[in-house]
């Protein structure tokens, strides 16, 4: 029995390291190193994490493998979603590990952090995964940043809009008590104001909540016609269940402010239907996505996230643009990759702005009824294109003080 | 309409019975943990990764086997108690000599363990768990709907700590088990299989994890993490109650849900932070917790 735990010991061991070994490579400049900096593990690994990776390692191989001739390698790492390890790892893979470029960075803090670390050492970072419209305002950095797939702003202005068009002008936000709950519940109230509506209230809880049935109470003593949810992933989830038992849902309706598909997966349509959500990409809306979501599913069993498409949309814009200019010199680069649109299964003419906001049509999505779905994973009816220009926070608003205001 | 510090007196009671369903959860809880530190001086850190299994045993078996929430609110708590008996006969008695720090060692470790293989297997969104039809649909007390499931969770756990709390303070089993705790070799010398009797006490203490995983299942999203989140919360009403407390356990289990009730009104952004507050100045006044005795 004792060998037994050892070798589980061992085990477990050997998958620690592996994680720590596997970002060191050969030391060469003849290579084109990627890292993936993601949870691999954690609360987001859903939406980011290994699926990552897939995405990482597919653009590569359809590219080929290579570019100028030189072989380009993917490695990846869990960032456990602290932004001190983030910061570490992003610091030995720029200086010892000759990593080019960084992708992925989900979860606000993180995003942050390793957007400063390649504006400090002057390599090009690519944010998929996080929401935080800092890293194209207060926090920007235009030289070697860009935010590729979704934001807080377009988040709250795409459902915000679209649920007060709809006659939702009263509102009662559940706010996760922390920077990134603060700023969607900011953004989404002034667009809910600006187009008429009022907000009643909110309750700010804490991240990690198991049950949010005093939360819902409130809401429902509101008597909003509209509950915003201002937070992710497990606590979105846990928001919508309990809101559903204590049939909130028949009086009052919820709009998620940021819905992964792999939430609604996981939920099941009989409770989700009906709902909102604002998303940057989705895996049915045409040959294209759907040629590289089925491609994808073989090897990882389920859908494309939107944040794991953009991976392998901005690594394939990034390897493009190597390609044509001959070197991977940062600046050389990035000024190629803001020249050239975006176009691939991702996003059509999308542009990088001069704050580093890839901007793009974003979609307005209803969850569909479960008698509509007809094949699994078909989960999003599509309300509404919304156009590049008008999805994003507009540069003459933009807070990043790189840019300079006409 | 009458009020209370701003908040109005419906509101409160709404606020109170959710509490109470909370706290139902945390007894049925913290009395596994009781009755298994108090017999056996183990401080279980897989608790909350057996409460985990539970959970999961029963989407398993509703998703595999076809089999029902009421099968499976026997069968789970039974397999997830075999899985605890094999533990404690192959690693934790190998323990009960040693410092509590080894078996806490232990425990936490195969926690990690469990939570890891549900997370490679099942990844980290969670599970849905349909919820049984008898019990979908509200009662309507005129202040509050109150989930028929909900009510279900207070009195099933309810039943079952009384129930516990009797067999153990009431009965001759019981009698037995108290003694063989405070001296195993005079127990054993009046023919009484000592060892059988704790591997059995385990087991049960671990079915009671397994049975309010299932009890979970339809509330709670069936996820890897579910027991990690609430085992904190836990072990420190099983602290302030006193360690190895029976009634200790299922009183502050229950007062403690209403506590929180009360912050998520008053003050949503302690709600987390509540319960520990409450054990610091418990530890402080009496460090043997509400209902220990100090050795």
């Amino acid at each position: 029995m004792k060998r037994k735990q050892l070798s589980a010991m061992v085990a477990l061991l050997s998958l620690a390291t592996g994680a720590a070994l596997a970002q060191q490579g050969k030391i060469s400049d003849d290579v084109v190193k990627i890292g993936v900096l993601t949870d691999m593990s954690g609360l987001y690994a859903d939406i980011g994490g290994p699926g990552a990776v897939i995405a990482a390692k597919m653009a590569v191989e359809d590219f080929g493998g290579k570019v100028l001739g030189k072989p380009v390698e993917v490695v990846s790492a869990d960032h456990q979603n602290k932004a001190d390890i983030a910061k570490t790892l992003a610091t030995q893979w720029f200086d010892q590990d000759k990593v080019d470029m960084i992708i992925e960075n989900l979860n606000s803090a993180v995003g942050l952090t390793v957007q400063g670390v390649g504006k400090d050492k002057n390599k090009i970072t690519i944010n998929t995964g996080a929401a935080s419209s800092r890293l194209t305002n207060d926090d920007c950095a235009p030289a070697t940043g860009i935010h590729w797939v979704y934001d807080t702003w377009m988040l709250a202005n795409g459902t915000g809009k679209a649920v007060v068009k709809q006659g939702g002008d009263t509102w009662f936000f559940l706010t996760a008590d922390y920077a990134f709950g603060h700023s969607l519940e900011k953004d989404t109230s002034e667009v809910v104001k600006a187009n008429g509506g009022k907000v009643l209230g909110a309750v700010r809880h804490p991240l990690n909540t198991t049950d949010f049935s005093s939360f819902l109470l409130q809401a429902q003593a509101s008597k909003a016609k509209i509950i915003g949810l201002a937070n992710a992933g497990g606590d979105t989830v846990n928001s919508i269940k309990s809101a559903n038992e204590f049939g909130i849902t028949k009086s009052q309706t919820l709009a998620g402010l940021l819905i992964f598909i792999t939430d609604i997966h996981s939920l099941g349509l009989p409770t989700t239907q009906g709902m909102y959500l604002t998303t940057g990409w989705y895996w049915d809306l045409n040959d294209d996505t759907r040629k590289f979501a089925k491609r994808f599913y073989e090897r990882h069993k389920k859908m494309p996230s939107m944040s794991q498409a953009g991976v392998y949309s901005g690594i394939t814009h990034y390897l493009k643009a190597i390609q044509t200019t001959g070197t991977d010199d940062t600046a050389v680069v990035m000024k190629k990759m803001h020249e050239t649109p975006v176009n691939d299964m991702f996003a059509k003419n999308g542009k990088i702005r001069e704050d580093g906001r890839m901007i793009h049509d974003v979609y307005l999505a209803q969850v569909k009824k479960p008698a509509d779905s007809k094949y699994p994973w078909d989960y999003y009816k599509i309300l509404q294109t919304i156009p590049a220009d008008q999805a994003f926070k507009p540069l003459a608003d933009s807070t990043c003080p790189a840019i300079k205001k006409p | 309409m009458t009020e209370i510090f701003g908040i109005s007196v419906q509101a409160l009671m709404g606020q109170l019975i959710i509490g109470l369903v909370n706290g139902s959860f945390y007894a049925i809880l913290s009395l596994g943990l009781a009755v298994i530190f108090g017999m056996l001086n183990i401080i279980n850190f897989a608790h909350g990764a057996l409460y985990m299994m539970g959970a999961f045993l029963a989407w398993m078996l509703l998703n595999y086997a076809g089999i029902g929430y009421w099968p499976s609110l026997l069968i789970a708590p039974i397999a997830v108690g075999l899985f605890g008996i094999v533990i404690e006969r192959s690693m934790l008695k190998w323990l009960y000599q040693l410092d509590h720090l080894y078996g806490l060692l232990l425990t936490f470790g195969l926690a990690l363990i469990l939570e890891g293989i549900f997370r490679n297997q099942y990844g980290v969104s969670g599970l849905p768990y349909e919820m049984p039809a008898a019990f979908s649909g509200a009662f309507n007390l005129g202040f509050m709907f109150l989930p028929k499931y909900r009510a279900w969770v207070v009195v099933a756990s309810l039943l079952v700590c009384l129930g516990t709390w009797f067999v153990i303070e009431r009965t001759k089993l019981g009698a037995y088990l108290r003694a063989g705790t405070e001296n195993p070799k005079l127990v054993q010398a009046f023919g009484v299989n000592v060892p059988l009797m704790v591997t059995l006490t385990y087991g049960f203490g671990v079915a009671l994890a397994g049975l309010a995983g299932v009890l979970a299942a339809p509330v709670y999203q069936v996820h890897p993490l579910m027991g990690s989140n609430i085992i904190i919360i836990v072990f420190a009403v099983v602290v302030i109650g006193g360690m190895g407390s029976i009634l200790g356990s299922i009183v502050t289990g229950l007062a403690l849900g209403l506590i929180e009730g009360l912050t998520k009104v008053f003050y949503p952004e302690a709600s987390a932070t509540v319960v520990f507050i409450i054990m610091a100045i418990i530890l402080l006044v009496r460090p043997a917790g509400l209902f220990g005795r100090e050795k």
